[in-house]
C-alpha cells in the first residue's frame, strides 16, 4: 500500500479519534477545569488562524482586496456569501491587476 | 417485534425531517467538496486517494490542509498530526453531543460520532436545546445526506479538476485562505474571539518566518489556546464553579 493510503488510514483514525474522544474523556469526569473549557473554547479560532495569517506575507492587491471583503460579508453574510464575495473580488481583481 | 414496526414509522418521519434540514449543508458544502477533489488531484492525490480521503475522514478543513500539506512533500507524520489538530475542535462537540445521544445502542453512537461535523453538532445541539429528543434516525437523516453528497462531489471535482485549465486566474490556489477566513470571521461572537485571532496570528507569523512550515500552524494555535488558559477564566465567558 503506498504512503498516501496509509496517510488517509492514519488521517481518517485521528479524526475519528476528536470525534468519539470527547465524549469519552468527559464522560469520565465529574467537572472540566474552567481553564481548560476556556482554552477549548479559542482552538478553532486560534487554529483556523494560523491557516490564514501566513498567507498575508505574500498577497498583492487582489488578494487582499478579497479578504478584505470576505471579511466585510461575513458581518452580515453566512458562510456561503462570504465565501463567493471574496472568490468573485479575487477572480476579478486578478483579471485587472495580473 | 410489534414496537420496532411502531418506532420504525415514526423513525421514518423523523429521518426525512433531518433530511429537510441537511438540504442547505448540502448546497453550502458542494463548493468545498468539488473544490477538495480539484485540489487534491492538483497536490499529487489520484481520484481514488481523494475520494477515500472524504469518505474516511470526513472532515473538510482538514482535508484540505492535509493535502497542501502533502503538495509541499511534508512529513507523513506531521501531515496526520496536522489534520489531527485542525480536527481538534470536534473534541468539544464530541464532549457536547454525548448527553443527548446516550440513549442509542453503542453501534449507532460509533456511526453518529463518525459524522458528527461543524453543522451536525451546530443543529443537533439546537433540537436538544429547544427540548425535543435527538434520536437516530432524525440524526442520521440530518447527516447522510451530507455524507453522500460531500463524497460524491469530492470524486466529480478530482475527475473534473483536470480540466481546470488556469487555476489562477480562476483564482483556486487562494480560495482556501479566504474559506478559512470564513471559518475564523464565524467564531467571531465567542468570548476572547479578537485576542485568541491577534495572538494565534503573529505567533503563526512569525513561527512561519524563523521555523517554518507546517510547525506555524501547531505554534501559533498553541499560542491562542494559551492566551485563553492563563486568562482569567470569566474572559472566556467560561462560568467558575464553587
Amino acid at each position: 500500500m503506498s504512503t498516501t493510503f496509509w496517510i488517509i488510514i492514519a488521517g481518517a483514525v485521528a479524526t475519528y479519534l476528536t470525534r468519539v474522544g470527547g465524549h469519552l474523556v468527559i464522560s469520565r469526569f465529574e467537572n472540566i477545569h474552567p481553564r481548560v473549557k476556556a482554552g477549548l473554547n479559542a482552538v478553532p479560532a486560534a487554529v483556523l488562524t494560523t491557516l490564514v495569517a501566513p498567507e498575508l506575507l505574500n498577497a498583492g492587491p487582489a488578494e487582499w482586496a478579497a479578504l478584505v471583503v470576505t471579511a466585510a460579508v461575513s458581518l452580515r453574510g453566512g458562510l456561503m456569501s462570504m465565501f463567493l464575495a471574496g472568490a468573485a473580488v479575487l477572480i476579478l481583481a486578478r483579471q485587472f491587476a495580473a | 417485534m410489534a414496537t420496532d414496526v411502531i418506532s420504525e414509522s415514526g423513525g421514518r418521519s423523523d429521518f426525512w425531517q433531518g433530511v429537510r434540514l441537511s438540504m442547505p449543508v448540502v448546497v453550502a458544502s458542494a463548493p468545498f467538496a468539488v473544490l477538495f477533489g480539484a485540489l487534491a488531484v492538483d497536490n499529487g492525490f489520484s481520484v481514488l486517494e481523494a475520494f477515500m480521503m472524504s469518505a474516511l475522514v470526513y472532515g473538510g478543513a482538514s482535508q484540505m490542509v492535509g493535502i497542501q500539506l502533502f503538495g509541499q512533500h511534508v512529513a507523513p507524520w506531521l501531515i496526520v498530526l496536522s489534520i489531527f489538530a485542525v480536527n481538534f475542535r470536534h473534541v468539544l462537540y464530541s464532549a457536547g453531543i454525548g448527553r443527548r445521544i446516550a440513549h442509542w445502542p453503542v453501534i449507532q453512537q460509533a456511526l453518529g460520532y463518525f459524522i458528527l461535523t461543524d453543522p451536525q453538532f451546530a443543529v443537533a445541539e439546537a433540537r436538544a436545546a429547544s427540548g425535543q429528543t435527538v434520536g437516530f434516525a432524525w440524526y442520521l437523516g440530518l447527516g447522510l445526506p451530507v455524507y453522500v453528497f460531500w463524497v460524491t462531489e469530492s470524486a466529480l471535482g478530482a475527475v473534473f479538476g483536470k480540466l481546470i485549465p488556469d487555476t489562477h486566474a480562476l483564482g483556486i490556489d487562494f480560495l482556501l485562505p479566504i474559506y478559512f477566513l470564513g471559518l475564523v470571521m464565524g467564531f467571531r461572537k465567542r468570548p476572547l474571539w479578537l485576542p485568541v485571532v491577534v495572538a494565534s496570528a503573529c505567533a503563526s507569523i512569525v513561527a512561519y518566518k524563523t521555523v517554518g512550515s507546517p510547525w506555524h500552524v501547531s505554534i501559533g494555535a498553541i499560542a491562542g489556546v494559551l492566551l485563553a488558559v492563563i486568562l482569567p477564566p470569566h474572559h472566556s465567558g467560561v462560568e467558575t464553579r464553587p
